[in-house]
This record gives C-alpha cells, structure tokens and sequence, in this order.
C-alpha cells in the first residue's frame, strides 16, 4: 500500500501542478504577512484562503487526478491487489500532496510570522478542510463516469458549502427568529465542514465579539474541552465517511 | 494641589499644641477606643502592630491616626469598622478585615459620614462589604490604598469606594478588586478619579450617576463584569483611561446612558466586547481613542445626536460600528478604519472615497443575533461588498467623509 502511495506521489509531482499550487500558497501568504503592518489582517485573508481555495483546490484537483490515472488504477486492479487497498492509497498519495503544498506554502509564512492560537487554529481548519475535501472528490469521481460529469458534481459541490449552505443558514435564521436556535444553529454548523473550520478559527480571532449575549453560547460550546471534541470529531466523520462511500462503490464498481 | 495645601495647614496648625499618644499591645493605652476617648483635637495616635477587636470604632474628632507596621482592625464579620464624622481628619497605614454584611445597613470598612478635609491614605482593606463608604462629604482625598473584596455575589457584596452626595473629591492611585462596583459615585460633583486600576469586580470597574462635572483620568479598568457605565451625568471628562477585556454579554468598555456635554479622549480600548455603548446621549466629543481588537468597536443607537466622533484609530474590531436604526445625527470624520479599501490620489493623507463604517451584517447581526454565526463566512462578505457598493440597510448618512490612509498619530 505504502509502494502504491508513493507511485502515486511521484506521478502528483511529476506533474508539477502541486508545485505551482505549493509556490501560489507561499507566495500569497508571505506577500500578506509582508504588505500588512499587523498580522491579524494578514490572517483574515489567509482565512478566505483556507475556507475558499482550499477546498476548491483539493476538489478540483482530485477529481482531475482520478480520471487522468484511470488507466493506472484499471492496470493496479489486474493486479493481485484488493480494490479497497488501491483507493485508499490513491487518497493517502494525493492527500499527502496536497497536504504538504499546505504546510510549505501557509505552514510555514505562519510559524514565521505568527506563530500564535488563531495561527495553529488556521493550521488545524487548514488540515481539516484538505483532508475533507479530498475525500468527498474521491466520492464524486467514483460515482461519475466521465470527466466531466465528475469535475461538475465536485464543483457543485463546492459551490454549495462556500456559499449556498451559508445563505441557506441565514434564511433559516430569518424564518424563524421567533423561536429559540441555539441548538438548531450548533446542529446546522456540523453539516458543513467548511462552516466548522471557520467557527474554529473565528473562536480565536472573534473573541471578544463571541462573549456577547448570544456568542457566549457558541464559545462556551466550541471553546470547551467537548466542543473542541465535537469538531474534531464531526470532521473525522467528514473525512472517513465519503471516503468509505467511495471504497464502498469502488469496490463493487464496473471499471 | 487642593488637598496638599490643606494637609500643610493642618500639619502647621497642629504640631504647636498637639500631643501623640501610643496605642500597643504593650504599652499604657491597649485599646484604639481608650485612646480616641481621651484625645484631643489636633492629637496624632499612633497605632501599633497588631489585631484590635473592637466592634465599630467612632471617630468625631480632628485626629490623625496613624498605622505603625499596619495593625490589623478586624470586624469580626459582623460589624462596621470604623467611622469618621467630622473635619481634619488623617488615618493611615491601617489594615481593615473583615467588616460584616447586613442586608439592612451599608456596613463598610471605613464610613465617612458629614465630613470635611480627610485624608485616607496607604490603607488596605480586605473582606469588608463596603471598603471606604463616603456620604455627604467634601474636600476628601483617598489615594494609595489597596482594596480587595471576596468576589461573592453581585447583591452580596458592596462597592470598593461608594461615594454619595459629595463634592471636590480626590480618589488618586488606589487599586480595587473583587467588589460590586470597583468605583460606584451618586450625586458626587466637581471631583477627580485618577490612577486607579479597578478589575476583578463583578459588576462595573467605574459606575457613576447624577455626577456631573468630574474627571476620570488615567484609569485602568479591567476584567470587570460589565466594564464602565456612566448614566445621568454632564460634562463629564474621561481622558487616558484604559478599558481591556470587559468581556460578557452584557459588558461594555463604557456605557453611556443620558450623558451630554462630555469629552471621552485618549482612551485605549482593548478586547472588549463592547467598546463604547451610547444612549441617549448628546454633545459628546470622542476624539483620538484607540478601539483595538474590540467585538464592537462604538454601538451608537439612534436615540443619540450631535456627538464627534474624530481622529479615532479603530484597529482589527469584529465590527467597528454598528447602530439600531436608519437615523444617525451624529458626525463622524478624520478616523482611522483598518477595514477602509479607498484610495488617494490628491496624498493629502485622507481617503478620496468616503468610508461607511457600518457594514450590512452588523445590521443583521443588530437584528438577528444568531446571524453571529456566519461571521467572516464567503457569503457574508459578499452580501456587505453588495451593499457597499448599493446602500439600502445600512444608514447612507453614517459615513466618515474623510477617513484617515494612515493611523492617527496619538
């Protein structure tokens, strides 16, 4: 599995796609962290970065790398090779690309520049985010045919928790603001990854905003021992769940 | 400058005809109230090392005590400490535990009461309900003393320095925690509160009402339960105080309820939920102030009018300014915004676009406070660059006509 994850990776870097992704990263976060004169601005736009490219990214990238090494995962499945080993270590090598274009490219400008609880909360959003999306790509390749179908289903995809889901969430609000949504908002806030992450990281940089009346909630929830359980938690099951609904389908798929 | 003339004159006036008297454990006179019985005006007593358990010592003549080694008064818990009534008066160098709490009286660790000319100074205070409780008073001076309550409920606990129905007073460099309200003023007028640094306390570091024309400088004001309220007062001056992290649902680094005529300057606000919260306020002239890493940064309602809000620095707030309604009669220019993205061609330091400080999601915020949720979300931040570019929600007469490229220098 290791030796097919390695292929994998050096086929990733062979394109240099990751390399270009790796220098854009550095070069924006080192380029905000110099043009700002505090590092908290600088941070506020490395948080669009984490909540917005990454994702598109990891997607985009994914589904594009499934259908170009078909042919590979057609001969591997020849192979005395189990179907569910040949997908996981497809998803471990492009997941460790795309991580570590992530750690050179914003990893670093951050421990750099500020090496703080918001920047480690970036950093763990950061992770969280790659790792989830690369595995609902994997999701979307399986289950569509061709290329494009899939390259469109991840982009929808995308489309719908950036943007979407959020204004889905503020008419719910709206609808029904006569009733109490505590609950209900904490509830809504685990159905999108990229939600999670940003409440992670605003808990750090919103700080002071989160202690008024109804923030104090959300704080004491997300800022507590169990709610930093119940992210981590909620995006574990974000990663391992569309990643074994893909193995699932992989399996039992005509190739 | 008020109180050192008087301190120089009674010291003049004294030492002619003064006798000392010694109060110890070993010496003649054991006891404090022996002691105050048979001293005469103008009589300095000085007090030795040690705990005295007198139940509540009366004070009704021109003396000076004075602490050697800090004694301990202890209250025992059930009674009032010490009270003054009077002129001329100096106590010093005193270590007051443990006044006792009634839900009937205001027992305080040292109560003041239709006096002139005191001078309260270098003291400490531990466990008293109330700490220094001034009433009716004038021409007093409390400075340097260090006072501690026990952080027990808000209806539980009195005030650290409660002044009521007093003028020309001077509370200088005293440190306070863990009492009701740090600094509490009632019908006090033509006083200064300066250096001193009030957290820890459950309900507000500073709280003052009906007092008009004082001054609040160079304060610190920390971690308090609900920051800073300032209701019912005119021409009231606060420059270079500092407000951090009052942080709480409802905590304010100032709240202003009624205020008109005042000057709120130089002040640094740093962390608080809330910086500054108005209402109903009037004529107030809020200049060259920091407003830094602030949920909100000023929550001006409607209901005020004609204030100045100049040549203020607003640095990485969750909100810079958020208001309740469409109406703003208030003037806003030469600020500095973090979050402003003009230009200035002309480089005359100011932005040739004009900036509007409330964006559209303070007001869905104002609105539906839930909506806190989705702060800093994609969406969010298209729906404000819509509005920016379209104002509807927001009030278009809120705008900074010329706001700053670079920060205010202060």
């Amino acid at each position: 599995m290791l030796k097919l994850s390695r292929y994998v990776l050096y086929d990733i870097l062979r394109s240099k796609i990751v390399i270009a992704y790796t220098i854009f990263l550095f070069v924006v976060s080192l380029s905000m962290f110099q043009m700002e004169d505090n590092s908290s601005k600088a941070m506020l736009s490395l948080l669009n970065i984490v909540l917005i490219v990454l994702p598109l990214v990891s997607l985009v990238f994914t589904t594009i790398h499934y259908y170009n090494s078909y042919e590979f995962i057609e001969l591997m499945s020849s192979q005395p090779m189990s179907r569910t080993r040949i997908l996981l270590s497809e998803y471990a090598g492009v997941a460790i690309s795309l991580l570590s274009a992530f750690f050179i490219g914003v990893g670093i400008p951050v421990l750099l520049f500020a090496p703080n609880e918001i920047g480690f909360a970036l950093l763990f959003s950061g992770v969280s985010l790659t790792l989830v999306f690369t595995s609902i790509a994997f999701y979307a390749a399986v289950v569509a045919r061709d290329k494009a179908r899939g390259i469109g289903f991840a982009l929808l995809l995308w489309f719908y928790f950036a943007l979407i889901y959020d204004s889905l969430v503020l008419l719910i609000l709206f609808s029904f603001s006569d009733y109490p949504l505590e609950k209900i908002t904490l509830l809504l806030s685990a159905l999108n990854p990229i939600d999670l992450g940003r409440i992670f990281i605003m808990l750090k940089m919103d700080i002071s905003a989160l202690m008024g009346y109804t923030g104090a909630l959300y704080k004491d929830f997300f800022g507590s021992g169990t709610g930093i359980l119940f992210t981590t938690g909620i995006m574990l099951l974000w990663i391992i769940l569309p990643l074994w609904l893909a193995v699932r389908k992989f399996r039992k798929k005509d190739l | 400058m008020k109180c050192l003339i008087s301190i120089v004159l009674f010291f003049a006036l004294n030492t002619s005809f003064a006798s000392t008297i010694i109060v110890g454990k070993d010496k003649v006179i054991t006891s404090l109230k022996q002691a105050i019985k048979i001293a005469k005006t103008g009589d300095t007593i000085l007090l030795n090392a040690g705990t005295y358990k007198e139940g509540n010592i009366i004070v009704d003549k021109s003396i000076h005590l004075i602490g050697v080694n800090t004694p301990i008064l202890d209250g025992e818990s059930k009674n009032e400490i010490l009270t003054l009534t009077g002129k001329n008066i100096f106590i010093s160098g005193i270590h007051f535990a443990n006044a006792g709490y009634s839900s009937m009286n205001d027992f305080a660790g040292l109560k003041i009461i239709d006096a002139t000319n005191i001078l309260i100074e270098k003291n400490i205070f531990s466990n008293t309900s109330f700490a220094i409780h001034i009433a009716n008073s004038m021409h007093c001076t409390i400075r340097n003393n260090s006072i501690k309550g026990t952080n027990k409920s808000e209806h539980s606990s009195g005030n650290g320095i409660h002044l009521w129905k007093c003028s020309r007073m001077l509370i200088e460099n005293n440190m306070l925690q863990g009492h009701r309200d740090g600094i509490y003023l009632e019908f006090v007028s033509h006083s200064t509160i300066r250096k001193n640094w009030s957290e820890k306390n459950i309900r507000y570091g500073l709280h003052f009402m009906f007092s008009s024309d004082n001054s609040y400088l160079s304060n610190t004001f920390r971690n308090n339960g609900a920051g800073v309220a300032v209701m019912y007062s005119k021409k009231v001056i606060m420059l270079n105080n500092h407000f951090e992290q009052n942080w709480g649902a409802s905590a304010y680094g100032i709240l202003l309820k009624d205020i008109t005529d005042s000057r709120i300057q130089y002040n640094t606000f740093f962390k608080n939920t809330i910086a500054i919260h108005m209402e109903g306020s009037s004529r107030i002239q809020i200049e060259k102030n920091i407003f830094k890493e602030n949920g909100w940064g000023i929550k001006v309602q409607s209901s005020c009018d004609e204030n100045n809000f100049r040549f203020n620095n607003f640095y990485g707030n969750s909100f810079d300014l958020a208001t309740n309604g469409s109406m703003m009669l208030n003037y806003f220019s030469s600020n500095y915004w973090d979050k402003y993205e003009g230009y200035d061609i002309n480089k005359d330091g100011t932005g040739d676009i004009p900036y509007h400080p409330v964006s559209m999601y303070s007001m869905i915020v104002e609105q539906n406070p839930h909506a806190l949720l989705l702060m800093r979300s994609f969406t969010i931040s298209l729906l404000d660059k819509a509005e920016k570019a379209i104002p509807g929600l927001t009030p278009a007469n809120l705008v900074d006509n010329q706001p700053m490229m670079k920060p205010n220098k202060l």
